[in-house]
């Protein structure tokens, strides 16, 4: 028996999309790992979502909106690229694209680990709830807008209004920042920072970039409370 | 000033005063307040102005060609589905009203309860809201329907799979275009928590989603939510009243099993002020809109329409059903039965310098009555179970009231209700809701000869 002869494929070219889904789900509610590939995604879009069991998936192309949509516990790997929100709101597990990803990638995300081995578009970690985002490339304009918990990591540059309107998500960026947002502001790099951010980076796969070269954006916090004197902030 | 003036008693000096129609004492005080704080209003409640109502309306009642069906021995069934047209299981409901979405955050967890005990005796829905779904209202709801908001506060798939139904949320009545605001003193520890935000903050929650814009992005959106759920629940898109022609249109085609439109004079906990009176269309119109859209798809009966914003009694009801809804949905009604604006609270509602049957000034989350507010101390004034009782009371009344209406017209299901029972007692209404003028064959801007 071969490594592979285990490996559930699921060929959307002869399988519909909700068919698909239901095997990709079939483990769902329980602890048991199984492996499955998916191959001619040919861009479609809801593929791969709600899973909630911990099971290696990887989807051989590129997929459409909201891969991996609300992903708890499975690892998910587009070889390829992802269109609009993949892994939007995950609760955990950890979701990889060896490509680009698309506008709003881990938007509302939770939990859990977003991987982007290209460039992100626009709005990445919108809403950003409390998972990890590592860009390896770019991120567009607006990130992080209203993000309030979790990290966002950018090992290349961010776009125009980073963070505007940033509750508590820490974000490093190792490249330049075109401009903040409202009530983003450059915050002194800690050794705890250096330290979380050496995490992340190993864990994400790039254990090589140097958690030295980054620096991190956060809050200023002038927003929380209406406060007249901010008005031209809003 | 001359003598004789100054000799008059004081009332016959004020009877020579006249106010201001455009600048009347609330346009001062409300000059007066601005200058003062700098900041614009945030209340909670609906419009206040006076809008066109279902009052605007009238049933013709039994005729020689219509004959009326008797009272309590003549069956008039009030039963309505939700989600009929794609949902593995619709929602069945024993009378069309529904309770609304109202955040638990905005209403505390004994409110929360409340709801979902009353609207379960009477065998109908009620809704979660910007702020994640409750164990508390999950428990006491036998049918629960799960918001899908542009925060996505709270939101996870365990808690979108205990839903009976998902309504994706574009806006609301109150303010079609706006966010969630939630002020400082209502986000305590749990609150905070649910919503993944710092305790003691203004929370102002987006007023787009963050990961879709549009009608072709919705339909995927849908998709993406039938997948999660099996193509179990009923996937409801709930619009304030901006375009509810062409939102109707939109949100059939994007694949909704039902549409829910909420006009001007929908409720809310808190908004700006300038927004909740001068943003969207009455609810009278926004029906006929939405229902002409369900019409022109041949959608009628097929994706279901709910009707919110201002209703209040059973012949609202009737109204907005004979107009073509399915059925309604309560939010401010409701929160009225359960306790809220009681005269027994006078006193204190004074001293928030607000007064029971006003609404006003206790947006930040110190209603005396206990029910939008998380004070531990207020909360625990309001017992869920009489509470729930009282909802209860008032929903069968709801549906008396109008089962009588229809009866009277000769209708044995609230749903067989239709604009040929009705008269319009003004021109306005006459034109909004597309049904004739009192004592005419006249719909203003339609041609009536032509029919
Ligand atoms: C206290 C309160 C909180 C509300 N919270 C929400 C909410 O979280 N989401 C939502 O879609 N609508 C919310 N609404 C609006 C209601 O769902 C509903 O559209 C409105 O109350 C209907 O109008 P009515 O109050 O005249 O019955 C809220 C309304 C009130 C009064």
């Amino acid at each position: 028996m071969n490594a592979h002869s285990n490996i559930a494929v699921i060929d959307l070219d002869d399988t519909d999309l909700t068919a698909a889904n239901q095997s990709l789900q079939s483990k769902n509610g329980t602890e048991q790992n199984a492996h499955m590939r998916v191959v001619n995604p040919r861009g479609s879009h809801a593929l791969a979502v709600g899973i909630d069991a911990p099971v290696d998936i990887e989807i051989d192309g590129n997929t459409g909106y909201f891969c991996a949509g609300m992903n708890k516990a499975a690892r998910i790997t587009v070889k390829g690229n992802a269109g609009q929100a993949v892994a939007e709101n995950m609760m955990s597990g950890e979701v990889r694209v060896t490509g680009d990803a698309s506008q709003a990638a881990g938007a509302t995300a939770h939990g859990g680990l977003l991987v982007i081995e290209g460039n992100a578009g626009s709005r990445c970690g919108i809403s950003l709830k409390g998972a990890d985002i590592v860009v390896g490339g770019d991120i567009g304009h607006m990130s992080c807008f209203m993000a309030q918990a979790g990290r966002v990591v950018v090992l290349g540059d961010a776009g125009d209004a980073l963070g505007d309107s940033l509750y508590e998500t820490r974000i490093y960026v190792r490249g330049k920042v075109k401009s903040l947002g409202a009530d983003c502001v450059e915050k002194e790099m800690r050794d705890e920072h250096r330290g979380e951010l050496a995490e992340l980076l190993q864990t994400a796969g790039f254990g090589d970039a140097d958690p030295k070269e980054f620096r991190r954006y956060g809050s200023a916090r002038n927003l929380y409370n209406f406060n007249i004197d901010n008005v031209g902030a809003y | 000033m001359n003598e004789i003036s100054k000799i008059q008693p004081k009332e016959a000096f004020e009877w020579g005063l006249r106010e201001s129609h455009g600048f009347d004492k609330g346009v001062i005080h409300e000059i007066q307040r601005a200058a003062e704080t700098g900041i614009y209003r945030i209340r909670g409640f609906g419009a206040k102005r006076e809008v066109p109502t279902f009052d605007d309306l009238v049933f013709l009642g039994a005729s020689i060609s219509r004959y009326a069906l008797e009272g309590y021995r003549e069956r008039c069934d009030t039963s309505v589905t939700l989600g009929t047209r794609y949902a593995k299981k619709p929602i069945e409901l024993a009378i069309p009203v529904t309770i609304a979405g109202m955040s638990f955050g905005s209403l505390s967890a004994n409110a929360k309860e409340a709801l979902g005990r009353g609207a379960s005796q009477m065998g109908t829905s009620t809704t979660t809201g910007d702020g994640g779904m409750t164990p508390e209202e999950r428990e006491h709801s036998t049918q629960l329907v799960y918001q899908y908001l542009p925060s996505r506060y709270g939101m996870n798939p365990d808690d979108l799979r205990k839903a009976d139904a998902i309504e994706i949320v574009v806006g609301q009545g109150a303010k079609p275009g706006g966010g969630g605001m939630l002020l400082g003193q209502k986000i305590t520890e749990r609150v905070g928590q649910m919503r993944t935000l710092p305790v003691g903050i203004d929370q102002r929650s987006a007023c787009r989603h963050p990961d879709w814009t549009g009608p072709d992005d919705l339909a995927i959106k849908i998709r993406e939510l039938r997948e999660i759920t099996s193509w179990e629940k009923p996937i409801y898109i709930k619009c304030g009243a901006a375009r509810p022609y062409y939102d109707t249109m939109l949100a059939v085609k994007a694949g909704a099993d039902v549409v829910v439109i909420d006009g001007m004079q929908g409720g809310t906990a808190a908004t700006q002020d300038v927004f909740i009176e001068h943003v969207g269309l009455p609810t009278l119109a926004a029906v006929r809109m939405a229902v002409e859209a369900l019409d022109e798809l041949n959608m009628r009966g097929k994706v279901q329409l709910i009707v919110s914003g201002g209703i209040r009694s059973g012949a609202d009801v009737a109204k907005a059903m004979a107009m073509g809804a399915d059925a309604v949905a309560i939010g401010t009604a409701a929160l009225i039965a359960i306790g809220d604006n009681d005269p027994k609270w006078e006193k204190e509602y004074r001293e928030i310098g607000s007064g029971a049957g006003y609404w006003e000034d206790y947006q930040a989350g110190n209603d005396p009555a206990g029910i939008s507010t998380q004070d531990p101390e207020l909360s625990s004034r309001l017992d869920p179970a009489l509470a729930g009782r009282k909802l209860a009371n008032y929903l069968s009344v709801l549906t008396l009231e109008a089962q009588t209406l229809a009866r009277a017209n000769g209708k044995s299901d609230l749903r067989n209700l239709e604009p040929e029972d009705m008269a319009a007692m003004t021109v306005e209404a006459a034109a909004m809701a597309g049904v004739p003028l009192a004592g005419t064959s006249w719909i203003p801007g339609v041609d009536t000869a032509a029919r």
